[in-house]
């Protein structure tokens, strides 16, 4: 072959740091919108281990009222609206047109818009901590009329979560425009990886709910500032609208932060059980089923105001534990015959499925009307919320992490201290969490800040410190293992796990174009086929 | 090599795709405002709601005249169709044509828009009275700021016409404008049934 000589361009380079602001590639934004995350789930942690040791003994004043209540208000919202939404805005974005076979998103500069608006929402939000009266402090449900009587923090905390919502409006947009109209050839959608499947729905339910709490968060701005009456009796607004609008959103809300981290998972246990995903169709169509009738629960937040009918709500509230129990069967079968082994992504994913089915089933429970009456407003449903948010979603996080940082960074995660952060998780989560059941069947009220000796809930509360301080511990080899990787040189193959989607079919980190060229897409597992074409036609 | 991702599709752009989906999500919006306003209405012992004996006396009353908000209704109609012949124009490649439906249309919607100023200058309520007012100026108030977005649009869309950058087979933003148009008027049709028609 003869060589040509390649003229060498010279001239202005960008600086690396421009570089990554005026980028509008999908990997890197993809990578920017993981950092982000990352750093607000390390203050939302932060926060949550003031909220255990101020909560660590009885009659506690290490933290005063009115700090805890802007420290417990800010946590929600951290992890929430600035690590659990947008995280999967990050491995959508660097994934989803890597998994489809596509060069970029649809829209790369709205892309770029839909992460840098969440920077300057993140500092407004935590801004509220420096002004008069402090940061928003009526919960991250910002219930009516509380929400009406606090500071200047809580319009900050509407603004921002309105520039959030935006952010993920437009974002959703993008990934809708994306997987329908530029997958590769071959790629139907049915081929498409699962992970996109639930990136698809989740942006569908994103496009749809999020307007409304937008809608919802401007009556309450109007409300604080402009003396209007939404949700004052006095001028014959009703308080309860708050909570019909803001759930209509947070409801559907719930499965945006769990959907793609099930995607994740159902990328991970076929890879490392050795078997196709079983039952793919009945997967995409419970992820459907979910989307859709995550759109009549709402409600089941509301059962005490005695404003909502209650048999159709219940009714609805179990019935979405039907498709979410044949996932739970899609991840069993999967794993069944399977020649299973356990690298830490593979850990995480089973760490999900397990503290996932505790969470869907302590909120099953819930769903029963009168169960609900007695549980309402108690400890027991902040452990059902952190069994499906950090049981199920934190998992699938990490699981992700390591499972595609050689794909994102060209480099591996250390397996020894992955293994050790998978274990000091697990356990700390469920020292944490497992005692909250306990403590709310014993009716401690969620969001107070100081409970009598007499209550006797110190012991249990005490536990729940010791895991919480434990999840921060177990930080510690995470940190050190992406240390450790970033000082290696990237040394990774194009698929280091023999795994099944397109995303490994080029190099580990893939170019700014993404793919030389791309096998033939003939199943939802194109490099199985292609890994096992060749043998075929040897015998 | 298979080609990737580019591949050209039947039926719409891309871009249509998206501005269509982003249509849905302000149909949501309006829909959680227009919640509130039901919901509001539902509870209300009576519609208009009672005042209270010092705001009677302040001289509040909630009462809308119908007439202007009717003529204002019809010019927004009006203009739609205008928006649309623009449309039909370019398809064809007329761009003189087009021009005039954009015209018209810009200019019926900014008489939309002072008309609706004005009439708010006529009313004898407040939004902080009750929750006639806060819904009412809500509901009007976000639909005109979309009027006023949808003008912004049009005029931007008359301004690359004038440099002449549309022709039959390349017109998405005219599409784009119109379809943006015609939501903004389906909004005010129904704002205008159920604040002024429905008793």
């Amino acid at each position: 072959m003869a060589t040509v000589a390649v003229p060498q361009l010279s001239g202005y380079h960008r600086p690396a740091v421009l570089d990554w602001i005026m980028t509008v590639d999908h990997k890197r934004l993809g990578i920017l919108y993981l950092y982000f995350t990352l750093f607000f789930f390390a203050v939302g942690g932060i926060l949550a281990l003031l909220v255990r040791t101020q909560l660590a003994v009885a009659d506690n004043s290490f933290v005063g009222n009115d700090a805890y209540n802007q420290i417990f208000t800010m946590h929600a919202s951290a992890m929430l609206f600035l690590f659990i939404i947008p995280v999967w805005a990050g491995f959508g974005n660097y994934l989803v047109p890597l998994q489809i076979g596509a060069a970029d998103m649809a829209f790369p500069r709205i892309n770029a818009l839909s992460f840098w608006m969440l920077p300057p929402a993140g500092i407004l939000m935590f801004a509220g901590f420096i002004v008069d009266g402090g940061a928003a402090d009526g919960g991250w449900t910002a219930y009516s009329p509380l929400a009406q009587q606090t500071g200047v923090g809580m319009d900050m905390w509407i603004i921002a979560v309105i520039v959030l919502g935006m952010s993920s409006t437009i974002g959703a947009a993008n990934f809708l425009v994306t997987m329908f109209r530029m997958r590769a050839p071959g790629m139907t959608m049915f081929r498409m990886p699962i992970f996109c499947w639930t990136m698809l729905v989740t942006a569908l339910l994103q496009l749809l709910a999020t307007p409304v709490l937008a809608a919802a968060l401007v009556m309450l701005f109007i409300d604080r500032n402009y003396g209007g009456q939404f949700f004052d009796p006095n001028g014959g607004g009703n308080v309860v609208l708050w909570q019909n609008v803001f759930w209509f959103y947070s409801h559907p809300a719930v499965y945006i932060m769990i959907l793609p981290g099930m995607g994740i998972v159902s990328e991970i246990l076929p890879v490392f059980s050795r078997k196709p995903l079983f039952g793919y169709k009945a997967f995409v169509f419970a992820t459907i089923g979910i989307g859709g009738l995550g759109f009549s629960v709402w409600a089941h937040h509301m059962f005490t105001t005695g404003s909502v009918l209650l048999p159709f709500f219940g009714f609805m509230t179990f019935m979405i534990g039907v498709p979410t129990g044949v996932k739970i069967f899609n991840w069993l079968g999967t794993l069944w015959g399977g020649s299973i082994s356990f690298p830490t992504p593979m850990l995480f994913a089973i760490g999900f499925v397990s503290m996932f089915l505790i969470g869907g089933i302590n909120g099953t429970y819930s769903a029963a009307v009168p169960v609900d009456f007695a549980l309402h407003d108690t400890y027991f449903v902040v452990a059902h919320i952190h069994y499906v948010l950090f049981g199920g979603s934190v998992f699938a996080v990490f699981g992700g992490l390591y499972y595609w940082f050689p794909k994102i960074w060209g480099r591996q995660l250390n397996e020894r201290l992955g293994k050790l952060h998978f274990v000091l998780m697990f356990v700390g989560f469920n020292v944490a969490f497992f005692p909250m059941h306990m403590l709310g069947l014993d009716g401690m009220p969620r969001r107070i800040a100081v409970y009598a000796d007499s209550a006797g809930w110190e012991a249990l509360n005490m536990l729940s410190t010791g895991g919480a301080f434990l999840i921060a511990v177990s930080m510690i080899p995470f940190l050190i293992a992406v240390v450790m990787a970033f000082m290696r040189p990237k040394d990774q193959p194009d698929d280091p796990w023999e795994a099944n989607t397109l995303e490994w079919a080029t190099t580990s980190p893939p170019p700014d174009y993404n793919f030389d060229s791309l096998p033939p897409v003939r199943s939802e597992r194109p490099l199985f086929d292609a890994r096992h074409s060749g043998e075929e036609q040897g015998h | 090599m298979a080609a990737h991702g580019t591949a050209e599709r039947q039926g719409m752009t891309n871009s249509m795709l998206g501005f269509i989906l982003f249509l849905a999500s302000e149909v949501m919006f309006f829909g959680g405002l227009f919640a509130a306003y039901f919901i509001a209405r539902a509870d209300a012992p009576a519609w208009p709601p009672p005042l209270t004996p010092e705001q009677i006396a302040e001289g509040v009353h909630l009462e809308l005249e119908v007439l202007l908000p009717a003529i204002s209704t019809g010019i927004l109609v009006l203009s739609s169709v205008t928006m649309q012949y623009a449309v039909w124009q370019i398809q064809k490649g007329n761009q003189g044509g087009m021009l005039w439906g954009l015209f018209i249309s810009l200019a019926l919607g900014i008489v939309f828009l002072a008309a609706q100023l004005y009439d708010y200058t006529q009313l004898h309520f407040r939004a902080d009275d009750t929750i006639y007012g806060t819904t009412f100026y809500t509901l009007t108030g976000f639909h005109g700021a979309h009027v006023a977005g949808g003008a912004l649009f049009i005029a931007v869309v008359t301004v690359r016409a004038l440099g002449g950058q549309f022709t039959a087979e390349n017109h998405e933003a005219v599409e784009a404008s119109s379809m943006y148009w015609h939501f903004v008027d389906v909004v005010w049709i129904a704002l205008f049934t159920v604040l002024y028609i429905i008793k």
